[in-house]
Protein backbone atom coordinates (compact mmCIF):
# COMPACT_ATOMS: atom_id res chain seq x y z
CA UNK A 1 0.00 0.00 0.00
CA UNK A 2 2.80 2.31 0.89
CA UNK A 3 4.51 1.76 -2.48
CA UNK A 4 1.23 2.50 -4.22
CA UNK A 5 1.00 5.81 -2.36
CA UNK A 6 4.59 6.55 -3.27
CA UNK A 7 3.87 5.88 -6.96
CA UNK A 8 0.76 8.05 -6.86
CA UNK A 9 2.71 10.81 -5.19
CA UNK A 10 5.40 10.68 -7.87
CA UNK A 11 2.76 10.73 -10.60
CA UNK A 12 1.11 13.78 -9.06
CA UNK A 13 4.46 15.52 -8.83
CA UNK A 14 5.11 14.79 -12.52
CA UNK A 15 1.72 16.13 -13.45
CA UNK A 16 2.52 19.35 -11.63
CA UNK A 17 5.86 19.68 -13.36
CA UNK A 18 4.23 19.35 -16.78
CA UNK A 19 1.57 21.88 -15.89
CA UNK A 20 4.25 24.33 -14.81
CA UNK A 21 6.11 23.96 -18.11
CA UNK A 22 2.98 24.70 -20.10
CA UNK A 23 2.01 27.74 -18.06
CA UNK A 24 3.52 30.50 -20.25
CA UNK A 25 1.48 29.25 -23.21
CA UNK A 26 -1.74 30.15 -21.50
CA UNK A 27 -0.52 33.66 -20.76
CA UNK A 28 -2.72 35.29 -23.31
CA UNK A 29 -4.88 32.90 -25.33
CA UNK A 30 -5.48 35.47 -28.09
CA UNK A 31 -1.76 36.05 -28.63
CA UNK A 32 -1.08 32.31 -28.51
CA UNK A 33 -3.81 31.59 -31.05
CA UNK A 34 -2.39 34.12 -33.48
CA UNK A 35 1.13 32.85 -32.80
CA UNK A 36 0.10 29.32 -33.75
CA UNK A 37 -1.70 30.42 -36.91
CA UNK A 38 1.30 32.45 -38.11
CA UNK A 39 4.02 30.03 -37.12
CA UNK A 40 2.29 27.01 -38.65
CA UNK A 41 2.81 28.67 -42.03
CA UNK A 42 6.56 28.95 -41.52
CA UNK A 43 9.43 26.56 -41.78
CA UNK A 44 11.81 26.04 -38.91
CA UNK A 45 15.27 26.63 -40.35
CA UNK A 46 17.01 24.30 -37.96
CA UNK A 47 14.84 21.24 -38.60
CA UNK A 48 13.59 22.04 -42.04
CA UNK A 49 10.76 19.53 -42.17
CA UNK A 50 9.06 21.00 -39.16
CA UNK A 51 6.95 24.10 -38.92
CA UNK A 52 7.94 26.89 -36.60
CA UNK A 53 4.86 26.10 -34.55
CA UNK A 54 5.83 22.47 -34.04
CA UNK A 55 9.57 22.73 -33.63
CA UNK A 56 11.24 22.43 -30.25
CA UNK A 57 14.56 23.78 -31.48
CA UNK A 58 16.15 26.65 -29.63
CA UNK A 59 15.84 29.02 -32.56
CA UNK A 60 12.14 28.21 -32.95
CA UNK A 61 11.63 28.98 -29.26
CA UNK A 62 13.42 32.30 -29.69
CA UNK A 63 11.44 33.17 -32.79
CA UNK A 64 8.14 32.35 -31.11
CA UNK A 65 9.20 34.62 -28.27
CA UNK A 66 9.97 37.29 -30.85
CA UNK A 67 6.55 36.77 -32.46
CA UNK A 68 4.85 37.21 -29.08
CA UNK A 69 6.60 40.52 -28.66
CA UNK A 70 5.65 41.61 -32.16
CA UNK A 71 2.03 40.57 -31.67
CA UNK A 72 1.86 42.47 -28.40
CA UNK A 73 3.30 45.50 -30.19
CA UNK A 74 0.26 45.31 -32.45
CA UNK A 75 2.06 44.19 -35.62
CA UNK A 76 -0.09 42.66 -38.34
CA UNK A 77 0.44 39.14 -39.67
CA UNK A 78 1.85 40.60 -42.88
CA UNK A 79 4.38 42.63 -40.89
CA UNK A 80 5.46 39.55 -38.95
CA UNK A 81 5.85 37.60 -42.18
CA UNK A 82 7.96 40.47 -43.55
CA UNK A 83 10.07 40.35 -40.37
CA UNK A 84 10.89 36.72 -41.12
CA UNK A 85 11.32 37.03 -44.89
CA UNK A 86 13.72 39.97 -44.55
CA UNK A 87 15.94 37.81 -42.34
CA UNK A 88 15.62 34.28 -43.70
CA UNK A 89 14.22 34.74 -47.22
CA UNK A 90 11.13 33.30 -48.90
CA UNK A 91 12.35 29.83 -47.97
CA UNK A 92 10.89 30.34 -44.52
CA UNK A 93 7.35 30.56 -45.90
CA UNK A 94 5.54 27.34 -46.73
CA UNK A 95 3.59 29.33 -49.31
CA UNK A 96 6.15 31.59 -50.98
CA UNK A 97 4.89 34.60 -52.95
CA UNK A 98 4.38 34.27 -56.70
CA UNK A 99 7.23 36.15 -58.41
CA UNK A 100 9.68 35.44 -61.25
CA UNK A 101 12.01 33.32 -59.10
CA UNK A 102 9.13 31.17 -57.86
CA UNK A 103 7.24 30.87 -61.14
CA UNK A 104 8.74 27.45 -61.81
CA UNK A 105 7.69 26.32 -58.35
CA UNK A 106 4.11 27.53 -58.67
CA UNK A 107 3.50 26.91 -62.38
CA UNK A 108 5.79 23.90 -62.93
CA UNK A 109 3.22 21.28 -61.87
CA UNK A 110 0.58 22.81 -64.18
CA UNK A 111 3.18 22.89 -66.99
CA UNK A 112 3.87 19.20 -66.44
CA UNK A 113 0.14 18.50 -66.47
CA UNK A 114 -0.30 20.34 -69.78
CA UNK A 115 2.60 18.37 -71.27
CA UNK A 116 0.97 15.16 -70.05
CA UNK A 117 -2.46 16.03 -71.43
CA UNK A 118 -0.98 17.02 -74.82
CA UNK A 119 1.02 13.78 -74.93
CA UNK A 120 -2.13 11.80 -74.10
CA UNK A 121 -4.09 13.51 -76.90
CA UNK A 122 -1.33 12.93 -79.43
CA UNK A 123 -1.14 9.30 -78.40
CA UNK A 124 -4.93 8.77 -78.60
CA UNK A 125 -5.19 10.52 -81.95
CA UNK A 126 -2.37 8.45 -83.39
CA UNK A 127 -4.02 5.29 -82.16
CA UNK A 128 -7.37 6.25 -83.66
CA UNK A 129 -5.76 6.93 -87.06
CA UNK A 130 -4.04 3.54 -86.90
CA UNK A 131 -7.46 1.89 -86.83
CA UNK A 132 -8.76 4.49 -89.29
CA UNK A 133 -11.00 3.90 -92.35
CA UNK A 134 -8.33 2.09 -94.33
CA UNK A 135 -8.30 -0.59 -91.67
CA UNK A 136 -12.04 -1.18 -91.72
CA UNK A 137 -13.00 -4.49 -93.33
CA UNK A 138 -14.35 -4.57 -96.88
CA UNK A 139 -17.63 -6.39 -97.51
CA UNK A 140 -15.76 -9.37 -98.88
CA UNK A 141 -13.47 -9.59 -95.84
CA UNK A 142 -16.43 -9.30 -93.51
CA UNK A 143 -18.12 -12.25 -95.20
CA UNK A 144 -14.99 -14.31 -94.89
CA UNK A 145 -14.64 -13.42 -91.25
CA UNK A 146 -18.27 -14.34 -90.54
CA UNK A 147 -17.77 -17.65 -92.31
CA UNK A 148 -14.70 -18.34 -90.18
CA UNK A 149 -16.55 -17.50 -86.98
CA UNK A 150 -19.46 -19.78 -87.88
CA UNK A 151 -17.05 -22.55 -88.63
CA UNK A 152 -15.48 -22.09 -85.25
CA UNK A 153 -18.84 -22.33 -83.51
CA UNK A 154 -19.61 -25.75 -85.01
CA UNK B 1 10.38 2.60 -84.22
CA UNK B 2 13.75 1.94 -82.66
CA UNK B 3 13.92 5.43 -81.19
CA UNK B 4 10.88 4.69 -79.06
CA UNK B 5 12.86 2.29 -76.91
CA UNK B 6 15.32 5.05 -76.14
CA UNK B 7 12.67 7.30 -74.56
CA UNK B 8 12.75 5.61 -71.11
CA UNK B 9 16.52 5.65 -71.25
CA UNK B 10 16.51 9.39 -72.02
CA UNK B 11 14.02 10.03 -69.19
CA UNK B 12 16.23 8.01 -66.87
CA UNK B 13 19.18 10.13 -67.95
CA UNK B 14 17.29 13.33 -67.12
CA UNK B 15 16.33 11.88 -63.73
CA UNK B 16 19.95 10.96 -62.99
CA UNK B 17 21.09 14.49 -63.84
CA UNK B 18 18.46 15.99 -61.50
CA UNK B 19 19.29 13.58 -58.68
CA UNK B 20 23.03 14.16 -59.07
CA UNK B 21 22.54 17.93 -58.95
CA UNK B 22 20.19 17.59 -55.97
CA UNK B 23 22.65 15.46 -54.03
CA UNK B 24 25.36 18.06 -54.57
CA UNK B 25 23.25 20.78 -52.96
CA UNK B 26 23.23 21.36 -49.25
CA UNK B 27 19.67 21.99 -48.07
CA UNK B 28 21.04 23.81 -45.06
CA UNK B 29 22.50 26.51 -47.26
CA UNK B 30 19.58 28.84 -47.61
CA UNK B 31 20.51 31.95 -49.61
CA UNK B 32 20.37 34.93 -47.29
CA UNK B 33 18.25 37.91 -48.28
CA UNK B 34 20.65 40.05 -46.25
CA UNK B 35 23.46 39.88 -48.80
CA UNK B 36 23.91 43.33 -50.39
CA UNK B 37 21.77 44.89 -47.66
CA UNK B 38 23.08 47.11 -44.85
CA UNK B 39 24.26 45.05 -41.89
CA UNK B 40 21.56 45.28 -39.18
CA UNK B 41 22.58 47.73 -36.47
CA UNK B 42 23.08 46.45 -32.95
CA UNK B 43 24.79 47.42 -29.75
CA UNK B 44 25.64 44.77 -27.18
CA UNK B 45 28.18 44.32 -24.40
CA UNK B 46 31.56 42.92 -25.31
CA UNK B 47 32.46 39.43 -24.22
CA UNK B 48 35.78 40.14 -22.55
CA UNK B 49 34.83 43.52 -21.11
CA UNK B 50 31.14 43.44 -20.22
CA UNK B 51 31.19 47.11 -19.28
CA UNK B 52 32.13 48.05 -22.84
CA UNK B 53 29.75 47.97 -25.76
CA UNK B 54 30.24 46.96 -29.35
CA UNK B 55 28.09 48.44 -32.11
CA UNK B 56 28.10 47.44 -35.76
CA UNK B 57 28.73 51.03 -36.85
CA UNK B 58 31.95 51.17 -34.80
CA UNK B 59 33.68 49.58 -37.79
CA UNK B 60 32.23 51.81 -40.49
CA UNK B 61 34.87 52.63 -43.05
CA UNK B 62 36.54 49.26 -42.64
CA UNK B 63 36.05 45.88 -44.22
CA UNK B 64 35.49 43.29 -41.52
CA UNK B 65 34.64 39.68 -40.95
CA UNK B 66 31.74 38.97 -38.62
CA UNK B 67 31.77 35.44 -37.27
CA UNK B 68 28.92 33.98 -35.24
CA UNK B 69 30.09 31.29 -32.84
CA UNK B 70 29.45 29.74 -29.44
CA UNK B 71 31.22 27.53 -26.96
CA UNK B 72 28.51 24.86 -27.32
CA UNK B 73 28.90 24.79 -31.09
CA UNK B 74 30.76 21.71 -32.26
CA UNK B 75 31.27 22.83 -35.85
CA UNK B 76 32.93 26.01 -34.52
CA UNK B 77 35.78 23.90 -33.18
CA UNK B 78 36.33 22.60 -36.67
CA UNK B 79 36.41 26.18 -37.94
CA UNK B 80 38.62 27.50 -35.18
CA UNK B 81 42.07 26.64 -36.64
CA UNK B 82 41.07 28.20 -39.98
CA UNK B 83 40.08 31.41 -38.21
CA UNK B 84 43.30 31.39 -36.19
CA UNK B 85 45.31 31.14 -39.38
CA UNK B 86 43.26 33.92 -40.98
CA UNK B 87 43.78 36.11 -37.91
CA UNK B 88 47.55 35.77 -38.26
CA UNK B 89 47.35 37.34 -41.72
CA UNK B 90 45.91 40.50 -40.11
CA UNK B 91 43.97 41.27 -43.27
CA UNK B 92 40.82 42.65 -41.66
CA UNK B 93 39.37 42.88 -38.15
CA UNK B 94 37.58 39.70 -37.11
CA UNK B 95 34.58 40.38 -34.92
CA UNK B 96 33.02 37.48 -33.10
CA UNK B 97 29.40 37.27 -32.06
CA UNK B 98 29.18 34.90 -29.14
CA UNK B 99 25.67 33.62 -29.73
CA UNK B 100 23.41 32.38 -26.92
CA UNK B 101 26.30 31.44 -24.74
CA UNK B 102 27.50 31.67 -21.17
CA UNK B 103 30.24 34.22 -20.73
CA UNK B 104 32.35 31.89 -18.61
CA UNK B 105 32.17 29.03 -21.14
CA UNK B 106 33.03 31.28 -24.06
CA UNK B 107 36.01 32.84 -22.29
CA UNK B 108 37.18 29.36 -21.33
CA UNK B 109 37.17 28.22 -24.97
CA UNK B 110 39.12 31.30 -26.08
CA UNK B 111 41.67 30.77 -23.34
CA UNK B 112 42.15 27.08 -24.08
CA UNK B 113 42.31 27.10 -27.85
CA UNK B 114 43.31 30.65 -28.74
CA UNK B 115 41.46 33.81 -29.65
CA UNK B 116 41.25 34.75 -33.33
CA UNK B 117 38.91 37.69 -32.65
CA UNK B 118 39.81 41.34 -32.39
CA UNK B 119 36.55 42.06 -30.60
CA UNK B 120 33.82 39.77 -29.36
CA UNK B 121 30.24 40.91 -29.05
CA UNK B 122 28.14 39.01 -26.55
CA UNK B 123 24.66 38.09 -27.78
CA UNK B 124 23.29 36.42 -24.70
CA UNK B 125 19.65 36.03 -25.75
CA UNK B 126 20.26 35.55 -29.48
CA UNK B 127 18.48 38.77 -30.44
CA UNK B 128 21.33 39.98 -32.68
CA UNK B 129 21.49 36.52 -34.23
CA UNK B 130 17.83 36.78 -35.24
CA UNK B 131 18.44 40.13 -36.93
CA UNK B 132 21.28 38.56 -38.90
CA UNK B 133 19.16 35.57 -39.90
CA UNK B 134 21.39 33.14 -38.02
CA UNK B 135 19.94 29.64 -37.94
CA UNK B 136 23.00 27.43 -37.68
CA UNK B 137 26.19 28.44 -35.96
CA UNK B 138 28.86 29.04 -37.19
CA UNK B 139 27.93 31.64 -39.77
CA UNK B 140 30.15 34.39 -41.14
CA UNK B 141 29.55 37.67 -42.90
CA UNK B 142 31.89 39.87 -44.89
CA UNK B 143 30.88 43.49 -44.33
CA UNK B 144 32.24 46.28 -46.51
CA UNK B 145 33.36 49.83 -45.73
CA UNK B 146 29.84 51.21 -46.18
CA UNK B 147 28.49 48.68 -43.69
CA UNK B 148 26.84 46.49 -46.31
CA UNK B 149 26.88 42.70 -46.03
CA UNK B 150 28.64 41.43 -49.13
CA UNK B 151 28.86 37.74 -48.42
CA UNK B 152 27.46 35.18 -46.03
CA UNK B 153 29.06 31.85 -45.31
CA UNK B 154 26.90 29.24 -43.61
CA UNK B 155 28.63 26.54 -41.63
CA UNK B 156 32.30 26.32 -40.71
CA UNK B 157 34.66 28.32 -42.93
CA UNK B 158 36.94 25.87 -44.69
CA UNK B 159 40.50 26.68 -45.75
CA UNK B 160 39.28 26.35 -49.33
CA UNK B 161 36.38 28.80 -48.90
CA UNK B 162 38.77 31.23 -47.24
CA UNK B 163 41.36 31.06 -50.02
CA UNK B 164 39.03 30.94 -52.97
CA UNK B 165 36.15 33.18 -51.95
CA UNK B 166 36.57 35.17 -48.77
CA UNK B 167 40.13 36.51 -49.10
CA UNK B 168 39.76 37.55 -52.78
CA UNK B 169 36.49 39.29 -51.92
CA UNK B 170 38.05 41.09 -48.95
CA UNK B 171 41.00 42.22 -51.05
CA UNK B 172 38.65 43.60 -53.67
CA UNK B 173 36.49 45.37 -51.08
CA UNK B 174 39.53 46.92 -49.44
CA UNK B 175 40.56 48.47 -52.73
CA UNK B 176 37.26 50.20 -53.34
Amino acid sequence: MKTLYAILLVLCACGNAVAKDAAPLADDPVVEQRLIVISEEMRCLVCQNESLAGSRSDLANDLRREFRTLIKQGKTDAEIREFMVSRYGDFVLYRPPVKPTTWLLWLGPFGLMIVGVVALFVYLRRRSTEIGPENVLTDEERKRAEAMLQEGEK
Amino acid sequence: MKAKFLIPLALFGVLVVFLAAGLGLDPREVPSPLVNKPAPAFKVPQLEQPEMQFAAEDLKGQVWLFNVWASWCVACRQEHPVLMQFARQKLVPIVGLDYKDKRKDALGVLQRSGNPYDINAFDEDGRVGIDYGVYGVPESYVIDKAGVIRYKHIGPITAEALEKTIIPLINELKKS
